[in-house]
């Protein structure tokens, strides 16, 4: 988050339209193109509500969240529970009663999420800071908790998430097909950056957290107590996974236990990609790898689950560091 | 009041499985600058860490204002007006100036509820700091930085000021800004613990003298009498001022 606009580095940004552009005259169908384009970059958007939590726990903190998958899962099965008891909103043509139901499964989510997420950070985070080994080990073994936990209060099987009456179907641009649903999710993302955005230029809180980013230290000889920081940050994303979870659930249309460890890869990608700490890297690197895995998975659909890593070593051999490398 | 606004006595630290601080006995008058003068690794750094709360001291008191402040947490330290400038300086450089600048304001929410008045006295100290305003301040030079790191750190009244080597890799000119810097600090009436290897810096604007060795501290006194005392110098330092 760089105030002034003549310093900001545009190099990582223009990766985007980029690879939007390189890829086009292998799709050869312009509309097929459109429509890729906008699927990757709804599938990106998602991603990134998901990421923006866990690059920020990582930057401030140094600590290495393996578990966050769990706050996805979560997030997607209470959203079956608030949207299954709301089925005469989710059933009516109106999209206005569409999202009386979804808004709620969505501040529902968060707030089951974070405060979930809470509870992680002070019993199986806190006891492991500074030893990155032991983060890794507790956190998974709190995301196996965590299914199991989701396995006794909504069954093992999957779970149908159908999409409201009113966000099915697609808008048609000349021949392209473009999902209702997936421009929801482009406008979603596009306001959590929004707000993130904000919060982290333009406050005082978010000043402490991207100064903690760089220097937790000194945040600390100047008189702020960063734990609490901290722990404001977890729960914030936490939450925000959990509002990815309920996106991701209604992007996949069903939900199961094990959705977060499977998106829990794609998020590391995407924040190793964006600099660990960097949420505006961080929206560059889940665009990227939104659309990298569409073209791929249209192109090529025996590489779409390599592609991903590929374009993380591609990224890494130009910027070790990730594009937006924060200085510590 | 108590004479000495900060007193260590018989403190010890353990980092890791390392000893550094021998039980160090040193106080620091109030309204005075006092030098911390010592060899590499006598444990300078290690002693600004502990009266910070950055590493914990494993035995002996640290008193401020006559209160018990060792096991306080570093925030709760700095929040009783102790004003740190590590020796990396610690500046934000991700961050512009004015938001390095804020984030010392701590009841400021925005550059413009800063002390206008004290604004310009450390613009007057520090013109680099005011010239480079809205830049970042990672591409600040080393000097520039270095002033910076004193100026956030007096953007509000502070009644200690803690410096670990302010001069370090500084050029003799901005060496000789930064001592007008800290003659004004001084006569504002700030206390000011000054760890530096500028044997000059230290001769100009010493009060009171301290030299570690060791992890103690071997020698207190004034520093005119120091600066005076070749055999002293030759004995404590290894070098005459």
């Amino acid at each position: 988050m760089n105030n002034n606009m003549t310093d900001f580095d545009w190099k990582p940004l223009a990766l985007v339209p980029l690879l939007a552009l390189i890829v086009a005259p292998f799709i050869g169908s312009g509309s097929t193109w459109l429509t890729l384009t906008v699927a990757g970059l709804a599938m990106g958007m998602i991603i990134f509500i998901i990421a923006s939590g866990l690059t920020l726990v990582f930057g401030l903190m140094d600590v290495l969240n393996f578990g966050h998958g769990v706050f996805i899962a979560l997030g997607a099965f209470v959203a079956t529970s608030v949207l299954g008891s709301m089925a005469d909103y989710t059933n009516s043509d109106s999209l206005v009663d569409n999202m009386l139901a979804v808004l709620p499964a969505m501040v529902i989510a968060m707030m089951v999420a974070g405060a979930v997420g809470l509870a992680f950070e002070r019993f199986i985070v806190r006891p492991v800071y500074g030893n990155h080994l032991k983060q890794i080990l507790i956190t998974m073994g709190g995301m196996i908790i965590g299914e199991e936990m989701i396995k006794v209060i909504w069954g093992p099987l999957q779970i149908p998430l159908p999409l409201p009456q009113a966000m099915r179907g697609s808008i048609f641009i000349g021949d392209a097909a473009i999902e209702k649903y997936r421009l929801i999710a482009v406008v979603v993302g596009v306001a959590v950056f929004a707000v993130l955005w904000w919060v982290l230029a333009r406050t005082k809180v978010g000043l402490l957290i991207r100064a903690g980013v760089q220097d937790r230290e000194m945040v600390e000889s100047l008189g702020y107590r960063i734990k609490r920081l901290f722990i404001g940050v977890f729960v914030v994303g936490s939450a925000l996974a959990g509002l990815g979870g309920v996106m991701w659930g209604l992007y996949q249309q069903s939900v199961v236990p094990q959705m977060g460890a499977q998106v829990n890869v794609l998020i590391f990608i995407v924040i190793i990609i964006g600099g660990l700490g960097s949420t505006t890297g961080a929206l560059i690197g889940a665009l990227l790898v939104g659309l990298m895995a569409n073209y791929t998975g249209f192109l090529v659909p025996k590489a779409a689950l390599f592609s991903n890593i590929a374009l993380m070593m591609a990224i890494l051999l130009w910027r070790p560091q990730g594009v937006y490398a924060l200085s510590k | 009041m108590n004479e000495n606004i900060l007193t260590l006595t018989g403190v010890h630290t353990h980092i890791g499985a390392y000893h550094i601080l021998h039980g160090v006995d040193l106080a620091v008058p109030r309204g005075k600058l006092t030098m911390l003068l010592g060899r590499n690794g006598a444990g300078k750094t290690t002693t600004l860490r502990t009266i910070m709360g950055l590493w914990r001291a494993s035995q002996g008191v640290i008193h401020f204002n006559g209160n018990d402040i060792t096991k306080l947490a570093t925030p709760q330290i700095a929040q009783l007006n102790v004003a740190y400038v590590p020796e990396n300086m610690g500046i934000f450089a991700d961050l512009t100036v004015k938001e390095n600048m804020l984030l010392a304001a701590r009841w400021a929410k925005n550059a413009g509820q800063i002390d206008q008045a004290r604004l310009q006295w450390i613009f007057t100290l520090f013109p680099a700091v005011e010239k480079f305003w809205n830049h970042p301040a990672g591409k600040l030079s080393g000097g520039q930085k270095q002033m910076l790191a004193v100026a956030r750190a007096i953007v509000e009244p502070r009644e200690l000021l803690i410096v670990d080597e302010p001069s370090k890799g500084l050029a003799p000119a901005i060496i000789n800004n930064m001592i007008d810097a800290f003659a004004q600090l001084k006569q504002s009436g700030v206390s000011i613990l000054l760890v530096e290897q500028n044997i000059n810096l230290a001769k100009r604007l010493g009060d009171a003298v301290a030299v570690m060795d060791n992890g103690r501290i071997v020698h207190t006194g004034s520093m005119a009498e120091l600066a005076q005392d070749e055999e002293m110098q030759h004995a404590l330092l290894g070098l005459a001022i």
